[in-house]
């Protein structure tokens, strides 16, 4: 139907990346042009985006379409660029370009007179281009390159304001945390080079099906796997998502719906023919994920500022999608990959809208009652949470539901439980901060303002994807998104009612808690506090883990480099130093020969000739012998 | 019977006396003097081997004509160069000529 789409896929990446290099070249000094042309650009990409995912869906595609041409070619090594397009490209392409193109509209109200604008745009473009590089990357190679290109937009964009010295270190602290991970990925891609003699994923797959060296293969996964965890944040490379909200709040949304953190999880389902080749490292990724899920759930419980809360529950949200992926449900973990982006963006735009109303405030026990204000932005707020939660019939309840669904007919009680329990410690800490937010019983913040449609606007619509975007995976349209988004040997469990009936009990129950805690404040939550204060303590430092790294940091990095600084001082520099001392000493030495005596000159001269007839006289002595 | 050898001789002699005096002196107009000594043994030489090896030609005479030439050039060059550093220096000691020192 829109076959002629495919054709024009590559422009889909090439558009803002092409808005990238004009903003920065020619039009920085032209703010409000420059955010046309960045707004124009990911529009058109959006629009490509739908009718290639309209092709792909609506047209029933069955085969993957790919294209390649030889970007890099040497012994031993060739690297492609191309594309390839199938249901789980489109999905993404379709999730990356709205929620790009929303946050970047909404940015205009958001970032509105600051200084950096164009380059703001500039940015965002470099950011919304790298990651659909990624998506439609058809080779491990290609994917590598638009990998770093968005680790390094993110760290331009967290450190946007990086006159401000927490976003700067915060901006440092994501590219490094992410290095980390990227050294184990860039590995494990060597590695498949290695072994395999390709990087495309097609070859790769048709490759690992038939290799049997299970050792081999389960330390490349691992490999493979340390990039997701750095990307999407996973326990123990988690520390730098909470942090990169010091970002202006539009980045915060796109890092943690759409470009940043979804490449990890996308990774994994890219990959999955690899993971899935080895039982033992699934379970690895099941268990990482599910303790991700867990523990930033435990800690999102207790912050108190608006956007931190959602940092530790998108990292909870990750955890799911990660443990979901490791149970085998790749579908259910995308599928709560695209829900996710619509109603994590949806939270972070309208925190950004609260934050933008009330003048930078973001401590949540500091503002109260604005619903009377912001009518708008907090119901769009309320659908987002209870689509986080988890509430029926929005989009978060279906594609939680498959996870969980997927964790319990696939015989995974354990993480079935987990799971169950961070849905209702994720419907509390969501509606804890409602309460607090937008009702409560608080005065009320007396400044604050409805934000301007060009912020609402977006609101609305990413609200309205929050409530439909589930329906795609759900029985009411018999699973149409496992059937473009699966993998060769999917099981598709049927729907339990059981598990449906549990969650939704478990969410309204988080929901109710969290009503009698701070709405009605049936329980005074600060003599809570203090009776738990050392869980509340331990829970408020996020476990000490920024300390823990710290403190490493301090131990071993600190006295490595003491160790490496002696070494530089004076082995480097002794040589360095040394060869120059040797020299200039030497000097000092023979320059006691130029006396300026012309007698002394001369001596030296019949000395030489001495020395020259000497030897050529033994010379003929030589000859003569 | 005097002969080849004892050209030679006299020949070194005379141009060991002129390096001691080059190198031991230090007034300069000695220096130039011995200069000439060892100029005047080379011309020994060279008139001596004329006589006794290469017969048929003058070359040697040649020769000894041209240093003598070139020696009196350069003792004027050599006297007037003294007599500039003099009147810069009041001295014609060697030891008062170390500009050239570091």
């Amino acid at each position: 139907m829109f076959a002629w789409s495919l054709e024009l896929a590559w422009l889909i990446v090439l558009l803002p990346f092409a808005a990238f290099a004009l903003i920065g070249l020619f039009l920085h000094r032209w703010p409000r042009l420059s955010a046309y042309l960045s707004i124009l650009a990911i529009g058109l990409s959006f629009g490509l985006s739908v009718l290639v995912a309209a092709h792909v869906f609506l047209g029933g595609m069955q085969e993957t379409f790919e294209v390649s041409m030889r970007w890099l070619a040497m012994p031993g090594l060739n690297v492609d660029m191309g594309l390839l397009i199938d249901g789980l490209t489109a999905v993404m392409l379709i999730v990356v370009t709205s929620v790009a193109l929303l946050v970047q509209i909404y940015s205009w109200g958001y970032m509105h007179g600051d200084p950096g604008f164009s380059s703001y745009y500039a940015y965002q473009s470099v950011f919304a281009g790298a990651m659909l590089g990624l998506v439609l990357a058809n080779n491990f190679g290609q994917l590598f390159v638009f990998w770093e290109l968005v680790g390094l937009a993110s760290y331009l964009l967290i450190g946007f304001w990086f006159g401000r010295h927490s976003a700067k270190n915060a901006a440092v602290k994501a590219f490094i945390t992410n290095r980390v991970g990227d050294f184990g990925l860039l590995l494990g891609i060597l590695f498949l080079q290695i072994i395999f003699g390709t990087l495309n994923f097609s070859g790769l797959a048709a490759e690992v099906a038939g290799y049997t060296n299970t050792a081999i293969l389960i330390v490349v996964s691992i490999l493979l796997l340390a990039g997701p965890i750095g990307k999407s944040a996973q326990f123990p490379l988690h520390v730098w998502l909470p942090d990169a909200m010091e970002g202006p709040t539009p980045v915060s949304a796109l890092i943690h719906a759409a470009t940043m953190v979804a490449a990890g999880v996308y990774l994994i389902a890219r990959a999955f023919f690899i993971f899935s080749a080895t039982p033992e490292v699934m379970m690895l990724i099941a268990v990482i994920g599910g303790f991700t899920a867990l523990f930033a759930a435990t800690i999102a419980l207790v912050q108190n500022d608006i956007k931190r809360i959602l940092a530790y529950s998108t990292l909870s949200q990750l955890g799911y999608m990660v443990m979901a992926m490791g149970i085998g449900a790749m579908t259910a973990g995308m599928f709560h990959l695209m829900t996710h982006a619509f109603f994590k963006s949806l939270l972070f735009l309208a925190a950004g809208s609260v934050i933008h109303a009330i003048a930078g405030e973001q401590d949540i026990w500091k503002m109260g009652r604005l619903k009377d204000k912001m009518p708008i932005t907090t119901w769009t707020f309320v659908i987002g949470a209870l689509a986080l939660a988890g509430i029926p019939p929005l989009s978060g309840f279906w594609s939680k539901d498959e996870i969980l669904l997927g964790a319990f007919a696939g015989g995974y009680t354990g993480l079935y439980l987990l799971g169950t329990l961070v849905a209702f410690m994720t419907a509390f800490y969501m509606f804890r901060l409602i309460f607090v937010v937008f009702f409560g019983s608080g005065k009320g913040v007396e400044k604050a303002h409805e934000s301007p449609p060009v912020m609402t606007i977006p609101l609305i619509i990413l609200a309205v994807m929050a409530v439909i975007a589930g329906f795609v995976g759900s029985p009411l349209m018999d699973y149409a998104f496992a059937r473009f988004v699966t993998y060769p040997g999917a099981v598709h469990y049927e729907a339990s009612t059981m598990v449906i009936a549990i969650s939704s009990l478990v969410a309204i129950a988080g929901i109710g808690l969290a009503w009698a805690i701070y709405q009605k404040e049936w329980i005074n939550h600060l003599q809570m506090r203090e009776r738990f204060s050392g869980i509340y303590t331990l829970l408020y430092n996020k476990y000490y883990i920024d300390e823990l790294y710290h403190w490493l940091g301090q131990r071993f990095v600190y006295g490595t480099a003491k160790a490496l600084f002696w070494f530089d001082i004076y082995v480097v520099n002794g040589l360095v130093n040394g060869l120059a001392a040797l020299t200039g000493g030497a000097g000092k030495v023979l320059r006691y020969t130029e006396t300026g005596q012309v007698q002394t000159y001369a001596a030296y001269m019949l000395a030489g000739v001495i020395v020259i007839v000497g030897l050529v006289v033994l010379a003929g002595f030589a000859l003569l012998i | 019977m005097i002969g080849f050898q004892h050209y030679l001789l006299l020949a070194t002699i005379l141009f060991a006396v002129g390096i001691y005096g080059v190198l031991s002196k230090r007034n300069a107009v000695a220096v130039l003097m011995s200069i000439e000594l060892m100029l005047n043994s080379v011309n020994l030489n060279f008139v001596a081997i004329n006589r006794y090896i290469v017969t048929d030609q003058a070359v040697g005479q040649l020769f000894a004509l041209i240093v003598i030439v070139v020696a009196a050039a350069e003792v004027a060059v050599g006297l007037a160069l003294i007599i500039s550093i003099f009147r810069q220096r009041k001295s014609v000691s060697l030891n008062d000529f170390n500009l050239l020192k570091w």
